[in-house]
């Protein structure tokens, strides 16, 4: 009796941590604790589930210590060496290995409910299945997110003709199949089991297959989401507390970047995943199509001797790596006594809040990142707003022009700033492919090049001063 | 109707757990600033790592000449650790990094 006690007060100690971790988690100073916090709390539930005493358990601890021990190392490793551009990445592998988990816990019990091994009420059966499609398609749709990601795989690669309609059709067929193997009862067997498996599989790669990279921030938000509700759905068939709470915070936390995503996007979820960018036929920007230039040592006096300047980082700078040289600048500038802020777009970078973590890792401390309402307030007053491989997110026709594709997605309005300098590599449209008037803006000055090659003799022009 | 009223009945304190989980959820975590998604979405993504607990439930009741089971088992176990620990430590070596002015 007094083992059952303090195994059950592990249990809601381990839900207390993840949701005080959770909570220390929104605020900088705080959270790393917070992390650690939830962490322990991991520790306890996990502790908790392997001294349990359960009737008629025959325990095999080698297999269970030893996968855990194999899968900790490899997850360590991983987490040691992964770069910081690369975090979307290794956050969409881990979703994917969650939902795959989920799966084969999922089949396991199907199977012994197949062979006669053991017996379900039909709420059970009913969430082992949701458990198992809910983690196929986190699965196979994180392991494409993964490889889209990495630029192992573009996208008209996997896109076919008629690709939305054939998603819709394969969901309808991949819902009723789980109805009917749910109707089937104890009868259905494994293989219809592993049937509803495989379609689940293909489902959840070919939903992700359509959706254009400058969309990856809410896919990785909404897979994250279905990893948590996989877990929450395998801890109904454990009848774990501890496993429900933790899959349906997770499953909130995705679910609430899901919508800030698409709200800083300006769309809709289903637009996201059934629309994706038309080819963006607007009216061309007005008035006079002449982009100025700016000579570097003109730009360099123009940052040197600003009171305030806003730094308006894109995924540009992360692709070019050019974080650190940034930081240098904004050190010779901060050195002078300019005001130096960075003006961050809630979709800049490929998951949410990526930028903010790239510049934190080239030591930029974060009170000095602005969000999208603080940098519109700063870029009102400030002197210099300078672009590094940004477009869309500054592009004013989302303000102004009722025919362009991003019209009412809220934008970064460094127009208002007194002068712009744009660092870019050639006059091409970024990434949705859509053309931007900033550019021939009258207080807008283009500086050409690679983003780390022209920051760094920023730098030394402004050394030299 | 019949088993989803019996479910609803049987499995009612896991269903008033589950409702309170998502307003609570919505509550802590709609306070984040933008600074933190990504941290938050890595140290979450470590908290569903809680599949592990299942799948260590599964190998102890397993019996111990079923090799199908304890290896798909064994295969859960590992997938849900790898999860957990590299969650939580990428998390962390992230958090490392956000510093106040020096």
């Amino acid at each position: 009796m007094a083992i059952a006690f303090w195994i059950n007060l592990a249990f809601l100690l381990a839900v207390v941590f993840f949701v005080w971790g959770l909570r220390l988690l929104s605020s900088p100073d705080t959270a790393r604790k917070g992390n650690i916090l939830a962490a322990a709390g991991m520790g306890l539930a996990i502790l908790a589930t392997l001294t349990m005493p359960m009737e008629g358990a025959s325990n095999n601890y080698a297999w269970i210590l030893g996968g855990m021990a194999v899968g900790g190392a490899i997850g360590w490793v991983a987490s040691r060496k992964v770069a910081m551009t690369a975090m979307p990445q290794m956050v969409s592998i881990f979703n994917g290995l969650g939902g795959a988990t989920a799966v084969v816990l999922a089949m396991v019990e199907l199977m012994n409910l197949y062979n006669g091994d053991s017996h379900m009420e039909g709420g059970q059966l009913a969430i082992s299945l949701a458990a198992l499609v809910i983690g196929a398609v986190t699965f196979t749709g994180s392991m494409l997110a993964y490889l889209k990601l990495d630029g192992k795989v573009k996208d008209k690669h996997v896109t076919l003709p008629y690709h939305q309609a054939l998603n819709i059709l394969m969901l309808i067929a991949t819902l009723a199949l789980t109805v009917w193997v749910y109707l089937q009862g104890s009868g259905a067997g494994t293989n219809l089991a592993l049937g509803l498996m495989v379609l689940s599989l293909v489902y959840g790669f070919s939903f992700v297959a359509p959706i254009g990279g400058a969309d990856m921030p809410v896919v990785i938000s909404l897979l994250n989401s279905f990893s948590g509700l996989s877990a929450a759905a395998a801890g109904f068939i454990y009848g774990s507390q501890v496993m429900i709470v933790g899959g349906i915070l997770v499953g909130a936390a995705g679910t609430i970047l899901t919508v800030l995503m698409c709200e800083a996007m300006n769309r809709s979820l289903l637009n996201v995943l059934i629309g994706g960018f038309g080819g963006g036929g607007s009216a061309a920007a007005q008035g006079d199509q002449t982009v100025r230039e700016v000579s570097l040592t003109d730009a360099a006096i123009m940052l040197y001797y600003a009171q305030s300047v806003v730094f308006v980082p894109g995924y540009g700078l992360a692709v070019a790596q050019a974080q650190k040289v940034l930081k240098e600048v904004d050190d010779l500038l901060s050195a002078n006594g300019v005001d130096v802020k960075y003006g961050i777009h809630p979709v800049a970078g490929r998951m949410p809040g990526h930028m903010n973590v790239l510049l934190a890792e080239a030591d930029v401390p974060y009170p000095k990142l602005l969000d999208l309402d603080e940098a519109n307030e700063a870029l009102k007053s400030a002197d210099v707003a300078v672009i590094v491989g940004a477009n869309d997110v500054v592009n004013p026709s989302a303000e102004t022009d009722p025919g362009s594709p991003i019209y009412g997605m809220p934008v970064l309005r460094v127009w208002e700033a007194k002068n712009v300098i744009v660092l870019k590599r050639s006059m091409n449209p970024g990434y949705a492919g859509i053309q931007n008037p900033l550019f021939f803006m009258d207080n807008t000055r283009m500086l050409f090049g690679d983003a780390k090659k022209t920051l760094t003799e920023l730098a030394t022009e402004l050394k030299n001063m | 109707m019949d088993t989803v009223y019996q479910f609803f009945l049987e499995n009612l304190t896991e269903i008033y757990l589950l409702v309170f989980t998502v307003i609570l959820g919505f509550e802590v975590i709609s306070k984040v600033p933008t600074v933190l998604h990504t941290p938050l979405m890595s140290g979450a993504n470590a908290i569903s790592g809680v599949v592990v607990i299942g799948a260590i439930i599964l190998l102890r009741l397993t019996p111990s000449d079923n090799y199908l089971m304890l290896g798909l088992g064994f295969l859960a176990a590992l997938l849900g650790m790898v999860n957990v620990v590299g969650g939580f430590a990428v998390t962390d070596r992230m958090l490392e990094m956000f510093k106040k002015r020096k």
